[in-house]
């Protein structure tokens, strides 16, 4: 393990240096820098920097493994993640991008009222923390395999890291933080795909060449006891994967840190086109990861069908110390394969050693492999930096400076967000060296929340200009509501007992059916209260038009 | 924002621009209806590629095999996020086109593009 262990050094070293030295050279002196770049970041950057903001340590490390144990209905991951994309750039990013300011509760604050817009904040503030306990556990996670340092000990160095550029640079340090970070994770996730695809199938490009062993895998699987890859709703039934696949768009496109990064561009035309290129730099780790998946399944399943227990390949053995792989004690034979530790099977693989271990399992040399680490610890922090400034942002420019202190000057601002950014970044240690019991069932929440809340009543909002503070603040708060107590009915939590799902539809889907009755509960109650101020309107109106009409000439 | 001299549009249907705010009307009414148009046509194949062809018709597309890959599945996991990048791309490049016609799109003093 010691060259693997030099070559991670280098790589997460190098990239270290590389984030801090952007980190210096885009200081800033501004709030307009600390939350909206100066509003100068060009199309192609903000799009990569999105796509770095947007993959978390979960889409590099976990996606590809998940995707390969659950076949045909890991698609709810994505497409639902990927489809959102679209709303967000069909409905939302020039149309806020245009109203230009710093935050999403600020929009809902402008267009509604203060009260709707202090529920929005507390919301943001929720939303984003339960995330990002999730991220620095993550990068805690690569540290402790690759380099033996406790996860305590590398949550504190990366969050060191993300504090050194998050407080300098704020959205400019983090945006331009995030460009490079996308070029480390997207060519560590590619590399050992290609790699692997060609060994395979011949065919380098793995979105054309896993197709050529699909058939095998499935076969494979089956005699492996699981399930084949391209089984349709083998894992959920047809209706929740359905409901699941929108909850996770719509709760993308209402997810305020993926929202604000389109006040970052110069133009309404620029946040256009960012969200073209966010969607291209995701679609290509989204597109690889299914293959990378059935690819790294097949040859593991290959590798162990029917070896007695002492042949096994020599990756069995090294990750067995990370206790990502475990062999039934009492097995001779590897006849049984399965990720969940509860099946009895003889060979159990957690979903994460997937991506972990590709390089190794199809022979690719130590560079690579400190390259994936690296390429983990990117995802990893440049998403819970994203995170972090809509805490900063939401805490100081939308709660203290509006209920406190309103009278501040843009110094204080300024040092008001650094300062939230700071506490922000502690939390978050505590949370990730503490994380909270159900961290995949916090994040299902997050989705369904932003769901729920945000989404309907900013699209109703720019759409329809009818549409009332009295409405939006009763829509929020009953699609929370409605979707939070379905979520707690059907998890247990909080010391509910668990109960069945209602018509098949599961806690991660309920999203859905809370944005519907947001959208019924705000056009209703729009419609009973009185009609927004002709000042609303207005503004509702010029949000439609990129520029004023040219004067005739 | 760019409040740009722009070359006139060259365009039939919309009525001359008028100065001031009150009287123009209809050619603000004209742009909105075809933005909307344009989306709810973007998000119709949205919706088909993936809920329909990834999702409600997964089985049955799923009896054709291209390349290895059965219909359905590629749907779900490949096409439709091709789709969705070629959406975007689609939206940013007619609209561009709209913005124009109406002489909405953003220009600096020297009428360039921002």
């Amino acid at each position: 393990m010691s060259s693997i262990q030099l070559w991670t050094s280098i790589a997460v070293g190098g990239s270290f240096l590389v984030y801090v030295i952007i980190a210096w050279r885009s200081r800033v002196k501004e709030t307009s820098g600390f939350y909206v770049a100066d509003r100068g970041i060009p199309t192609v950057a903000n799009g990569a920097a999105v796509a770095a903001d947007w993959m978390s340590a979960a889409s590099f490390i976990s996606m590809a493994g998940l995707i390969a144990f659950l076949g045909s209905d890991g698609s709810i991951y994505l497409m639902g993640w990927t489809g959102g994309y679209v709303l967000l750039a069909l409905l939302l990013a020039p149309y806020l991008r245009k109203w230009g300011k710093y935050t999403v509760p600020e929009f809902v604050g402008d267009r509604y009222s203060e009260g709707v817009r202090i529920v929005a904040a507390v919301a943001a503030i929720i939303v984003s923390f339960t995330y990002v306990a999730g991220q620095m556990r993550g990068g805690g996670i690569v540290f402790s395999r690759f380099l033996e340092l406790s996860v305590s000990g590398g949550v504190w160095v990366a969050a060191g890291v993300i504090f050194l550029y998050a407080v300098l640079g704020g959205m400019k340090g983090i945006t331009w933080t995030q460009v490079a970070q996308y070029t480390v994770l997207i060519i560590a996730y590619l590399i050992p795909a290609f790699a692997v695809a060609q060994k395979l199938t011949g065919i380098p490009i793995p979105q054309i060449s896993f197709g050529q062993i699909l058939a095998e895998l499935d076969a494979l699987s089956v005699e492996m006891g699981l399930k084949a890859y391209t089984e349709a709703f083998a894992s959920r039934p047809q209706i929740d994967v359905f409901l699941v696949t929108m909850s996770l768009m719509i709760g993308t496109a209402g997810l305020p840190h993926v929202i604000i990064r389109f006040y970052t561009t110069k133009s309404v035309r620029g946040a256009r086109y960012s969200a073209f290129w966010a969607l291209l730099f995701i679609a290509l780790l989204y597109t690889t990861a299914p293959a990378v998946g059935a690819f790294t399944k097949f040859n593991m399943l290959s590798e162990v069908q029917g070896k007695a227990v002492d042949a096994l390949p020599s990756w069995v053995a090294n990750w067995q110390a990370t206790q990502l792989v475990s062999i039934r004690p009492d097995a001779t034979v590897i006849n049984t394969v399965s990720n969940n530790p509860a099946s009895g099977a003889d060979l159990i693989l957690n979903n994460d050693i997937l991506v972990l271990a590709s390089p190794e399992i199809a022979g690719l040399p130590a560079p690579i492999v400190g390259l994936v680490a690296a390429g983990g610890l990117a995802a990893a922090m440049s998403t819970a930096a994203g995170l972090l400034l809509v805490i900063s942002s939401s805490f100081s420019h939308d709660l203290f400076f509006r209920l406190v202190k309103r009278d501040a000057s843009d110094r204080q601002r300024l040092l008001a967000g650094r300062v939230a950014m700071a506490i922000a970044v502690l939390i978050s240690v505590y949370a990730g060296i503490n994380p909270p019991a159900y961290v995949a069932q916090v994040v299902a929440f997050a989705f369904g929340l932003a769901a729920s809340t945000f989404f309907p009543i900013i699209v109703l909002g720019i759409f329809w200009k009818r549409t009332t503070a009295a409405g939006a603040a009763a829509g929020m708060i009953t699609g929370l509501v409605f979707t939070l107590f379905y979520m707690i009915w059907t998890l247990g939590l909080f010391g509910v007992a668990r109960h069945d799902h209602i018509f098949d539809i599961s806690p991660e889907g309920i999203g859905t059916i809370g944005a519907i009755v947001n959208f019924i509960v705000t056009i209703v109650v729009s419609k009973l209260s009185r009609p927004p101020a002709d000042r609303i309107v207005e503004m509702v109106e010029s949000i439609r038009y990129p520029a004023e009409r040219a004067a005739a000439k | 924002m760019a409040e740009a001299t722009q070359t006139s549009p060259p365009d039939s249907g919309s009525p001359p621009p008028e100065k001031g705010s009150s009287g123009d009307n209809g050619w603000r009414k004209e742009y909105w209806r075809r933005n909307l148009r344009l989306m709810v046509v973007l998000l119709t194949i949205w919706f088909v590629v993936s809920f329909v062809c990834g999702i409600l018709l997964i089985e049955p597309l799923n009896e054709i095999v291209i390349f290895g890959f059965p219909l359905g599945l590629w749907f779900a996991q490949q096409g439709s996020i091709y789709t969705f990048v070629i959406l975007i791309l689609v939206y940013a490049k007619l609209m561009d086109r709209l913005d124009d016609e109406y002489g909405v799109s953003e220009r600096d003093e020297e009428g360039r593009r921002v």
